[in-house]
């Protein structure tokens, strides 16, 4: 249980010259579950690997518990990693693979056998102790590798990518399993995902990574509320934010032709990010000409296209849908980009014109 | 499923096994007739009533120039070639390819590459300057002289290097967050995973140590050093004048020599299978 800081860290390969990580600062407060997430290769895993000290930090620093961790090995870091495919030792019971980095670190017999035991309870091992890591199933493997890190009670919990071998209703219940172990342990822990889903059901707090640099930080909420860059809007949510080029003209937001209400900015170019979930279908409104719909049971996505760009609206309702709709736009509810760098335009914008066209 | 017994088939398999074992059972059946009875009506297919004595004879009886060197002492010293080859080939070919794969050092792959070259020499090649080094080492006649030279094995360390490879980069990462050393990565973790492939090279190895002939030829001049591959030559050696060489006794001999691999193969390849099907998925 402890503070973890990362200062100005990054990361450059031998023998290339872009760094495949830089300048990450992020402040993790004790007991907080952090979730790393962002596309392959945006250097998640590479972070995560670089706080565990599996990987060498070439720039900043990394403090555990306010202990400079830059040099010292893995096990010195007092950090357990559970790893996308369980990494549990083949030749040894669940049991010993649970016992083995105690033992090594010279634990008494009576305190590894408790802290079996404790974890055996939590994570409903016990049937299971004196099996082999073969004869048990993907979820029941999962649970063996968080025991293992379980019994070590470290400073820090890293998982990286630990769902992504299971199938996706086990993914769900683990899901919840290991948010609830979180709490109930408070132990600080810094998660890698690719899945946006898992990222914010999980998460105390997003760190969007994207090209190895930090894109957002925030709240589940926050970041799904008020996207900093179209990067973060189209990565955070599903369906994916629709980005759309549209123009400020004379203090309104114009797509293709349509006013869509007032805002505060400079007149020119912008990318206008529209969520699913915030448009429906309605009597009046921008035109949308339907393309396909996927039905989803409870609500299907619309997909579509106004004027020439893609549109995707979310329909509850059970009406036929073919050729053009109308869709409602909620001024409060539309995103602004800088068309040239992508970041989030903040600009007050009044709450009027309604569907106006 | 159940499938339909072929009669063809099975007689192309019977007599494929008959031909395989025929040999075999000659011997056997050879070593228990007197050397007379081979000499006039060549090889058995039956058995006789002299194999009780064939056998105490070739075990027990003192032979060679010095006279006590019994067939129970070269059963030995193969055992010991054969056991301290496989042993130590295992080992030397294992910390071998540990080092290939877990450390990176420099010409680490020129390294390999030069010992898998070495596949290419066989011991043959090299024997005069093996002969040359053991000597000056005053290691001729001894059991370390018969068996150190030929430890370095290239086709362990190959074998023991791809397997390695082929263990998940997480097993290591996950014994270093565990506090595993190299030391204890080794010993806790990659041996046991090589079971397998230690009954494998064993077997091979083994057999190899146990057949050996030309180097402990040159090495040993003391007959307390002859293996069961010496000696079964010997026997046939003695061809001299009107002299009758004792054909059962080397039958005998033969037959001796075949049990330790054949066991060796039967109890490994038990591990083997065990080891296989156990594995992770």
């Amino acid at each position: 249980m402890a503070h973890l800081s990362l200062r100005g860290v990054g990361k450059t390969y031998a023998g290339s010259t872009q760094p495949a990580v830089s300048g990450i600062d992020i402040e993790i407060e004790d007991g907080e579950f952090i979730v790393l997430v962002g596309p392959s290769g945006c250097g998640k895993s590479t972070l995560l690997r670089m706080v565990a000290g599996l990987e060498t930090i070439t720039d900043g620093e990394v403090r555990i518990g306010g202990r400079l961790v830059n040099k010292l090995d893995p096990a010195e870091r007092d950090i357990a990693m559970v790893f996308q495919n369980y990494a549990l030792y083949p030749h040894m019971t669940v049991h010993d693979n649970m016992v083995y980095g105690l033992k090594n670190r010279g634990e008494s017999k009576q305190v590894i056998e408790e802290r079996v035991a404790e974890a055996a309870r939590m994570l409903e091992l016990g049937p299971y102790l004196d099996r082999k890591p073969r004869a048990l199933s993907g979820g029941q493997r999962q649970r063996v590798a968080m025991g293992r890190a379980i019994v070590r009670q470290p400073a820090a919990f890293l998982f990286d990518e630990p769902l992504s071998n299971l199938d996706a209703k086990l993914r769900v219940s683990m899901r919840m399993e290991i948010r609830k172990l979180q709490k109930r342990l408070a132990t600080t822990s810094l998660y890698v995902t690719h899945d946006q889903l898992e990222a914010m059901t999980l998460a105390d707090r997003l760190v969007v990574l994207n090209g190895g640099r930090v894109e957002q930080i925030g709240a589940p909420l926050e970041i799904y509320r008020s996207p900093a860059s179209t990067f973060v809007a189209s990565f955070i949510g599903a369906p994916a934010m629709s980005l759309l080029d549209a123009r400020i003209e004379g203090g309104e937001i114009v797509l293709e032709g349509h006013r869509l209400g007032r805002v505060d900015h400079a007149e020119g170019p912008v990318t206008l990010g529209l969520r699913a979930e915030d448009l429906r279908i309605s009597d009046q409104g921008l035109p949308l000409v339907v393309e396909h719909v996927e039905e989803l049971g409870a609500q299907r996505i619309v997909h579509g296209m106004v004027g020439g760009q893609p549109l995707a609206v979310i329909d509850t309702s059970e009406r036929q849908l073919a050729g053009e709709v109308l869709i409602a736009v909620d001024p409060a509810r539309l995103h602004l980009f800088d068309t040239m760098s992508g970041r989030r335009i903040e600009a007050s914008r009044a709450p009027v014109l309604e569907g106006a066209v | 499923m159940m499938q339909k017994i072929k009669p063809f088939d099975h007689l192309i398999l019977i007599a494929g096994v008959l031909f395989l074992i025929a040999p075999v059972v000659m011997a056997l059946m050879s070593s228990t007739h007197t050397p007379t009875d081979i000499h006039s009506n060549g090889l058995y297919l039956t058995p006789g009533s002299y194999g009780g004595e064939t056998y105490r004879k070739v075990l027990t009886h003192k032979g060679g120039f010095t006279g006590d060197v019994t067939g129970l002492t070269m059963l030995m010293n193969s055992m010991i070639m054969g056991i301290g080859f496989a042993v130590g080939k295992i080992v030397l070919s294992m910390m071998a390819a540990y080092a290939l794969v877990y450390f990176r050092f420099r010409f680490a792959t020129i390294l390999f590459w030069m010992i898998f070259t070495t596949l290419l020499l066989p011991l043959e090649v090299r024997i005069m300057p093996s002969y040359q080094v053991m000597s000056t080492l005053g290691l001729l006649n001894t059991y370390t002289g018969l068996i150190v030279p030929l430890l370095a094995s290239a086709t362990g360390t190959f074998f023991f290097r791809q397997f390695f490879r082929s263990v998940p980069d997480e097993l290591l990462e996950a014994a270093r967050i565990d506090g595993a050393g190299p030391f204890k990565f080794f010993i806790d973790i990659l041996v046991p995973l090589s079971r397998t492939m230690m009954a494998a090279i064993f077997i091979i190895m083994f057999i190899y140590g146990w057949n050996q002939y030309l180097w402990p030829l040159l090495m040993t001049t003391d007959e307390t050093f002859y293996t069961l591959m010496r000696g079964i030559k010997s026997i046939l050696q003695v061809w001299i004048g009107s002299q009758i060489p004792d054909y059962n006794e080397a039958f005998a001999l033969a037959v001796l020599a075949m049990i330790p691999p054949v066991a060796v193969v039967v109890i490994f390849q038990r591990m083997f299978i065990k080891g296989l099907t156990e594995s992770d998925k």
